[in-house]
């Protein structure tokens, strides 16, 4: 197996044209200016983020960084606009992370219930999982609302949460995922002795590592990403969460804008998502690619 | 270690029965295999005395007590699977000291029952490692050290060897018949492969469509097969059967009229073994040959009988260089000749 996989990768499939010379060079400088057009915005953000206002708003605007780093990011970690960002950045991380796990563990419970266990009516609670699936966020936000603000959960982190912790995404995944467990695998552990939480925990969890971890990353960067939901319901600048406090930054009527803490502030939300994905990356690439079986 | 109980046990998916009534007793320590072709019932009569299957009707009974509502882990049974389902996340050590875990078996108990199996299965070796770095027969090895270390009183075995190459798989046959006599625990065997069925059994029950059409020892099935679908099933090449009439304890077959020493009369089944005809130069008996197939001991002629149109095959010792065309006399000895009754299939 692995023998026959390295030897794939060595060898170029038969009809795939091996770059050299020239068109080697060539698909590097396309690459290269591709990653140009796409950084540069993010450069122009960060070089905005180390100068002083009079600079930003007298053109032409410098290109590369000036002296303000400190000054500016300790301004917006500390003090911000309507709030500092360090706590933007806290409420993001609660908010994303209370996403990804919750969305992670009901989906895997109802993956589980649906694949491993007979009970009436199991095909319909299924497809209306999957029907939801067809309904984007946006549709349902005037009634979620109601429900939250019902609630009570206005300004609050389970209100942050809750409305978007459940994914029929995921729950089709893990589902997806266990079928192509062999049933034998389930078998053997009721022989073993193992009651289903047991097998649960001991064989199907580990067994999806994988492939939670390469969802955690996709689920967190969603909740980070939220704009609409935290906009609707966190009126108290305390529970702004990053991307949305971004916008709440921004100068209504004639006060001036902030630009250097707004771009710092735009450089710190990028961060927490980055370092997830790097720092998960081969897991990620693995859950994607392959299954342990 | 436990005598199993099959009192009259049915099995029913929905309105479908699959299995139709299946009554045996299986002493301690015996090793009984079940044989059928695919989709006979086999497999589902095993994981119905393993639990993992429901009873529709009828009766197992395990050392004596009646385990039908009962769960796998609590009828003291252990099973080893066809592809094997090792844990795939978990090293040698743990998959075969799973069950103990679960069971909440002191961690130094459980440390010496593994090390105990592994080193009769030849695993020491491999007791850190994950079951993909290992082959197919290491595999097989220690799915049954999973089984071994529980010391169950039962062993089931469904199709284990099926995943194996050939030489493998007779190398398993025999370290699996050697350790169920070592062990001398009571063992169901599933397979569809006849030849396993004959070697490894004490006694073996022969499946078709969820009846079990003969129990009984390997010589006995080949000797004295109970039914049509035994005798064809047991033995390769298997069983040459035609269509005949008994007339005062005599056979036509085609032109020819051979004793035949039976009871019956009249229209029947009449079956030969390719390995009992006789070479014979004034042999009564013809066949037209179509095919060889030269196995160095012996060769396999395969054509038509004379006489008739049916289908025959013989097996003679040696090398035997035969053309299509050829025809060769032989004779068969009374004793060697099986009837079966034309309509249900019974032995005569």
């Amino acid at each position: 197996m692995t023998h026959s996989v390295a030897k794939r990768r060595k060898e170029p499939a038969p009809g795939m044209v091996e770059k050299r010379g020239l068109g080697l060079w060539f698909t590097h400088a396309i690459m290269i200016f591709g990653v140009l057009i796409v950084f540069f915005p993010i450069w122009l953000a960060f070089v905005a983020s180390t100068i002083t206002q009079p600079e930003i708003v007298s053109p032409p605007m410098p290109l590369w960084p000036g002296d303000q780093f400190f000054t500016n990011y300790k301004k917006a970690l500390f003090s911000g606009v309507n709030v500092p960002v360090a706590t933007m950045l806290f409420n993001s991380l609660v908010m994303a992370i209370g996403i990804a796990f919750g969305k992670i563990v009901i989906s895997l419970l109802s993956a589980f219930a649906i694949v491993y266990f007979k009970f009436p009516g199991k095909m319909i609670f299924f497809w209306l999982i999957f029907l939801t699936l067809m309904l984007p966020v946006e549709v349902r936000i005037v009634p979620t609302y109601q429900v939250v603000a019902g609630f009570g959960m206005l300004n609050s982190y389970g209100g942050l949460i809750l409305p978007l912790i459940a994914s029929a995404t995921a729950t089709f995944l893990f589902r997806q995922f266990f079928m192509t467990v062999p049933d034998e695998l389930a078998e053997a552990a009721r022989v073993d002795g193992a009651r289903p939480m047991r097998f649960f925990w001991d064989i199907l969890f580990p067994m999806s590592r994988t492939n939670i971890a390469a969802l955690f990353v996709i689920l967190f960067i969603y909740g980070w990403n939220q704009y609409l939901w935290p906009l609707l319901i966190t009126t108290d600048p305390e529970m702004n969460t990053i991307v949305m406090g971004i916008k709440q930054m921004f100068p209504s009527g004639d006060d001036v804008a902030d630009w250097p803490v707004i771009m710092a502030t735009s450089i710190l939300a990028m961060i927490p998502p980055v370092i997830v994905v790097v720092s998960m990356q081969k897991l990620f690439i693995r859950g994607l690619v392959d299954s342990e079986k | 270690m436990a005598t199993v109980e099959l009192n009259n046990v049915k099995k029913r998916f929905g309105l479908v029965e699959v299995i139709h009534g299946v009554s045996t007793k299986i002493v301690d320590g015996e090793f009984i295999v079940i044989v059928g072709p695919s989709g006979c019932g086999k497999s589902t009569l095993l994981r119905m005395v393993a639990g993992l299957e429901s009873v529709s009707e009828g009766e197992i009974g395990i050392g004596g007590k009646t385990v039908n509502d009962l769960e796998p882990m609590d009828r003291d049974i252990a099973m080893v699977f066809q592809n094997y389902a090792l844990y795939p996340h978990m090293s040698v050590r743990e998959n075969m000291g799973y069950g103990l875990k679960i069971a909440k078996t002191p961690k130094d108990e459980i440390v010496q029952k593994v090390d105990a199996a592994a080193r009769l299965l030849q695993l020491e070796d491999y007791l850190e490692r994950r079951p993909r770095d290992l082959s197919g027969g290491q595999r097989q090895r220690v799915a049954m050290g999973r089984a071994i270390v529980r010391e169950p009183s039962v062993f089931l075995f469904d199709e284990p060897l099926s995943n194996l190459d050939a030489k493998l798989r007779v190398q398993m046959r025999l370290e699996i018949r050697d350790l169920q006599a070592r062990l001398g625990i009571t063992t169901l065997y599933v397979t569809h492969d006849q030849v396993e069925a004959m070697t490894m059994a004490d006694r073996m029950i022969v499946m078709n469509a969820g009846r079990a059409e003969q129990i009984g020892t390997p010589l006995e099935v080949y000797e004295t097969p109970q039914t049509l679908f035994a005798a064809q099933f047991i033995g390769s090449p298997s069983m040459n059967v035609f269509e005949t009439t008994v007339v005062d304890k005599t056979l036509s077959v085609g032109a020819a009229i051979i004793p035949a020493n039976t009871k019956a009369q009249g229209p029947v089944t009449a079956g030969v073994r390719p390995e009992h005809i006789i070479a014979d130069e004034n042999g009564p008996l013809s066949i037209t040959v179509q095919m060889g197939e030269p196995l160095g001991a012996n060769t396999l002629l395969h054509g038509r009988l004379g006489g008739t149109s049916d289908a025959f095959t013989i097996s003679l010792p040696g090398v035997h260089h035969a053309v299509a065309g050829e025809v060769i006399r032989f004779s068969i000895n009374s004793k060697h000749l099986h009837f079966f009754d034309i309509k249900t299939g019974r032995r005569i």
